[in-house]
């Protein structure tokens, strides 16, 4: 089966619902582990790595919740395909630049995802839609556990889980939310709220992870320390800052639109106005403009549509999705006026926003 | 402002990293920006983004002390490969570079000591354990308060939960 027959479509994956999901878009923890007697897969010779991957690609097939997975080796995936996966979330940018001895393997619903060689061995990640981060772990805390039935992890009674980078020693745990902050960007708080989540050693990211822009005001929360702290600490400590940033973002949303009505609609029609009538528009702008729809979405500017409309467009315009719907290679240029093409017509049914009441 | 690595060239890259209250900043010019492979976040020595420079040459001071490369016996990993990469090369290199590493850790983490999951075989292995230490304790008590009887009980129960100790240890 290739991997468009098994991926739910953009439509399907932004149809998922979850708690506070119109600022926090997903929810996913993940668990690096390595195998004690194997060098860590950026040392490894080629033979090493494709013998562990295939030990360790056994290993997670036959979970119980991998029945029905997706499995491949990353050698089988182009260029394209693996932008897909990156677009939708599922694998890391530096795990789409590798090849044979790499894997990957995809829960049936698409919750549970382990990329096998990446930085570290075993990447194991839960998704979940909205702020469940407790869910999350408690479902790949149960993968770990099963796992290490089967394989023998490299642990350290005082260090933990031993890992290729020291920054996720111990717990080998990366608590994460995607968040969509439009209030606070429009409202030029943003920085604030990135300085004080940085000085409680959080990080924040853009939208691909690492050294990435936050396009569409979507940003990344996760912690940063993994050594001297339990899992559940962790998770907890994220959990209760994500809950005072939705609230700031819901309070800055609240405040734009008591104070200044006007730029606040301002941007949110002319967003629409674009989208809905360009001719040629780049992935860049496409998200931005669409951060703002979805806004207007939250804020009942559009009656009678989904914020799901707004995810899936979302998707479906960046480029390596834009890309797979054409068989041509195509040029950014090319891609941008497909990108409007496609955009004018999603939104041709799609009324202009109505001031709320 | 001139490059902080090179000090030649004007600085034109920038980066910031806040950790706790404290800011750092580097500066660095195109050419050394471009060595250090900050074009390629995954590539840059990452112990340096995330530490301020310094940090991997602390490990290697510590590591090279004895005049040589310190080197993995296991993998064959320098510490310049560390501090090129920010990445070790085998578990095994955590006890070769572990005093290097110590004040790396302790910048880098809440603490230098895991809290958390341990895997089930070891768990059991190490609930025994400090079971041993407890029993022993009262032992230690019961033998400066002259209870002899209560000692000798509890010095059967520390036998026996040695054996079982040798047994879970046992792979």
């Amino acid at each position: 089966m290739n991997i468009y027959e098994f991926l739910s479509t953009p439509l399907e994956s932004c149809q998922r619902t979850g708690p506070h999901d119109g600022v926090v878009l997903s929810s996913r923890v993940r668990l690096a582990r390595n195998l004690r007697a194997v060098p860590f897969p950026g040392r490894a010779k080629k033979s090493e790595r494709v013998k562990a991957c295939e030990i360790i690609r056994k290993g997670v097939e036959e979970l119980p919740e991998m029945i029905g997975a997706f499995a491949d080796s990353m050698e089988h995936f182009d260029v394209t395909d693996k932008q897909v996966l990156v677009e939708r979330h599922l694998i890391s940018r530096e795990h789409a630049a590798k090849s044979a001895g790499s894997g990957l393997v995809l829960s049936r619903d698409e919750t549970l995802c382990v990329m096998i060689n990446e930085e570290d061995h075993l990447r194991m990640q839960s998704l979940q839609p909205g702020l469940q981060l407790k869910k999350a772990w408690q479902a790949i805390d149960e993968v770990d556990s099963r796992l290490e039935t089967k394989l023998d992890f490299a642990f350290s009674s005082d260090l933990g889980y031993l890992t290729a980078c020291p920054t996720n020693l111990g717990t080998g745990i990366r608590v994460s939310a995607m968040l969509h902050l439009p209030g606070l960007v429009l409202s030029e708080h943003i920085n604030q709220i990135i300085q004080s989540v940085t000085k409680l050693n959080h990080a924040v990211r853009g939208l691909y992870g690492e050294g990435t822009e936050a396009l569409g005001h979507v940003f990344q929360v996760s912690n940063q320390m993994t050594l001297g702290e339990s899992e559940p600490d962790i998770v907890e400590r994220i959990h209760k800052v994500l809950l005072q940033i939705i609230e700031l973002e819901m309070n800055a949303r609240t405040k734009m639109l008591q104070t200044k009505p006007k730029v606040f609609f301002n941007h949110i029609g002319r967003a629409y106005g674009i989208l809905a009538h360009s001719h040629s528009i780049s992935s860049k702008e496409t998200m931005n403009l669409l951060s703002l729809m979805r806004l207007g979405v939250g804020e009942r500017m559009f009656p009678g549509v989904e914020k799901a409309l707004l995810d899936e467009l979302f998707i479906v315009t960046q480029p390596a999705h834009l890309q797979k719907q054409f068989t041509d290679k195509l040029e950014a240029e090319e891609r941008d006026i497909l990108r409007a093409d496609m955009l004018r017509d999603r939104l041709k049914k799609v009324a202009g926003p109505v001031i709320p009441a | 402002m001139l490059c902080c690595q090179c000090n030649e060239n004007e600085a034109t890259v920038h980066l910031t990293e806040v950790v706790g209250d404290k800011m750092k900043k580097v500066d660095l010019c195109e050419a050394c920006a471009k060595a250090k492979g900050v074009s390629d976040p995954a590539g840059f020595a990452l112990a340096d983004l995330l530490l301020g420079l310094g940090a991997s040459q602390q490990v290697e001071q510590s590591a090279g002390s004895e005049g040589g490369q310190l080197t993995c016996s296991s993998c064959g990993f320098t510490q310049a490969d560390f501090k090129k990469t920010g990445r070790l090369g085998c578990s095994e290199c955590y006890n070769s570079f572990a005093d290097g590493l110590e004040g790396v850790l302790k910048t880098m983490h809440k603490g230098t000591r895991h809290v958390g999951k341990v895997p089930k075989a070891l768990r059991r292995a190490r609930d025994v354990s400090d079971q041993l230490k407890t029993l022993q304790k009262k032992l230690d008590k019961s033998i400066t308060t002259e209870n002899f009887e209560q000692a000798a009980v509890l010095r059967d129960e520390i036998k026996k939960l040695q054996k079982r100790l040798a047994e879970v240890a046992a792979p």
